[in-house]
């Protein structure tokens, strides 16, 4: 199912005008903004399809802004997040390509700041729904509706055990693996039915073989999931 | 949740002696792990934010970002009180309302995704123009919202909800279904008659595609939110007075993603075909992009 709930349907609360071009795209900047876990010193945004084509009109850029900001959907400063961005001393470039096999609501983002970059592309499915569907490379697919913990790690035997024992009693959702190849770099995203406690998240940042973890969590903000 | 279908909706009801709010109400709560209040007290949380739309489109008459539009609720509203509407008074304030909660989302207001943004203005429309026409108190229209819900959700998993997947009929045509469904339920319907609306509602809005002016969510969607809004009422009226959907509402839903499918990118949300690209449409575009490149930051 795309759609698991009612609260998909029926909302979110957002500042207009579009739910997939504007809510939908400061879910998407909120998201990466907690995958890379700070706000980025620069912001290169790639709008596809229907995005590309209409995304000044439908205040995507500044949508994008805001969830870069940490902006909830309904947060009334979306329509200045433009000028907050510029003067928190973010840099954002907005540009338009192509790519028909993308989704048509489709933003590339690649964040930089603090030696670090992380290149993420979403989709927004409608009503404010996203998809993430790649990270760093990696083909996966999450929606930020659940608390998501990304482990990436060497390909090994017993990984995925060694992070699900951690979990212990927290309830995996759903789960999504992909690498680069056997024994190459991996990562692993966890969908988790309650938010994963800080310090099980460091304990399986100690395992061996794991690089990074983030933990990523919209759902405390978004007051009615 | 225990449905993927409106008939296994309205059989699920059936089988509880249950609305299909109070249904969608304990399913949620399953699902997310929280209290039925809770759950109860976030969508009432809604409908406030919904009630507040339609006021303040109406009192304060916005304009939206781009300039192109706003202000209609207000002249429709006034006309309405200064004599006979066509449509007679209850219909044209949900008209007035719908149109209202429309412009305040064109102005970056603060709306609910019903089920889009869009889309927004069709289910406030018909909520609060029904609570003031038959004195419901909120606690109802809260419940009504959790039965548009559940329709929504059916439509959203066998078809789509955005217009750039399957047009405008996808956004208000799923809208309007939804809110005819909710209210022949809030207004005494069965789950039977509530999905036949359904089906009524959306077999008149199959092809419908997004075409909007500049990209911009305000000309036809305002329009068509208004207009939406009062075939809700119509759908409601037909369900409620026993008219069938011959063709099953489940069946209905599955032409809608047929059709979507097949509509050309040009049609869905791309501003490259339809009223986009009237001659007055390309002006408009023109004058708006030419005039934003130019007096944007260089953030743009």
């Amino acid at each position: 199912m795309r759609f698991k709930d009612v609260f998909s349907i029926i909302g979110p609360s957002m500042v207009g005008p579009s739910s997939s071009h504007t809510a939908g795209a400061v879910r998407i900047g909120r998201a990466a903004r907690r995958i890379f876990g700070a706000l980025p010193e620069q912001a290169d945004i790639t709008f596809y399809g229907s995005f590309a084509e209409t995304y000044r009109g439908h205040g995507t850029d500044l949508a994008v802004a805001g969830g870069l900001l940490d902006y909830r959907t309904d947060d009334e400063r979306i329509r200045d997040a433009l000028a907050i961005a510029a003067s928190s001393g973010m840099v954002l470039t907005f540009k338009s390509g192509h790519n028909p096999a993308v989704h048509p609501n489709t933003a590339k983002l690649s964040l930089r700041g603090g030696g670090r970059e992380d290149v993420i592309v979403a989709s927004s499915i409608g009503g404010g729904n996203i998809e993430l569907t790649e990270v760093n490379g990696f083909d996966v697919k999450f929606t930020m509706n659940y608390p998501t913990l990304l482990v990436f790690h060497k390909d090994r035997p017993g990984m995925l055990s060694d992070i699900t024992g951690i979990l212990g009693g927290i309830n995996i959702g759903y789960m999504d693996v992909d690498r680069k190849g056997r024994s190459g770099d991996a990562l692993t995203v966890v969908e988790t039915d309650e938010p994963v406690p800080a310090e099980l998240v460091d304990r399986i940042r100690r395992l061996s073989d794991v690089s990074r973890v983030c933990m990523a969590d919209l759902t405390a903000e978004e007051v009615e999931r | 949740m225990k449905f993927s279908t409106l008939q296994e909706l309205a059989a699920c009801c059936g089988e509880d002696q249950v609305t299909i709010g109070e249904l969608m109400l304990s399913e949620q709560a399953k699902e997310s792990g929280k209290s039925e209040q809770q759950t109860f007290d976030a969508m009432a949380n809604y409908y406030r934010i919904m009630k507040e739309a339609v006021r303040k489109g109406l009192e304060e008459g916005v304009t939206s970002r781009s300039g192109l539009t706003g202000g209609d609720a207000r002249r429709v509203h006034q006309y309405m009180n200064e004599g006979v509407p066509s449509l007679g008074t209850e219909a044209c304030t949900a008209l007035a309302y719908a149109l209202a909660v429309s412009e305040i989302n064109a102005s970056m207001g603060r709306i609910v995704a019903t089920p889009t943004a869009g889309s927004c203005g069709i289910i406030p429309g018909v909520f609060v123009s029904a609570q003031e026409r038959y004195g419901w108190d909120d606690e109802r229209l809260v419940m009504g919202l959790f039965a548009a819900g559940a329709i929504g959700y059916v439509i959203a998993n066998n078809s789509f909800i955005s217009g750039a997947e399957g047009g405008c009929q996808a956004e208000v045509g799923s809208a309007i279904g939804m809110a005819a469904g909710a209210l022949t339920e809030l207004r005494g319907g069965t789950p039977e008659q509530a999905v036949h609306a359904v089906g009524l509602a959306l077999k008149n809005s199959l092809g419908l595609i997004c075409d909007p002016v500049g990209g911009l969510v305000e000309i036809p969607c305002i329009v068509r939110n208004g207009f939406g809004a009062v075939t809700a009422l119509a759908a409601t009226d037909m369900a409620l007075a026993g008219v069938r959907s011959v063709i099953p509402s489940d069946e209905v839903i599955g032409v809608m993603l047929e059709v979507g499918s097949a509509m050309p990118s040009k049609h869905r949300e791309t501003a490259k075909g339809g009223l986009a690209q009237t001659p007055t449409g390309r002006r408009i575009m023109s004058e708006l992009y030419g005039r934003k490149t130019k007096d944007s930051g260089e953030n743009r």
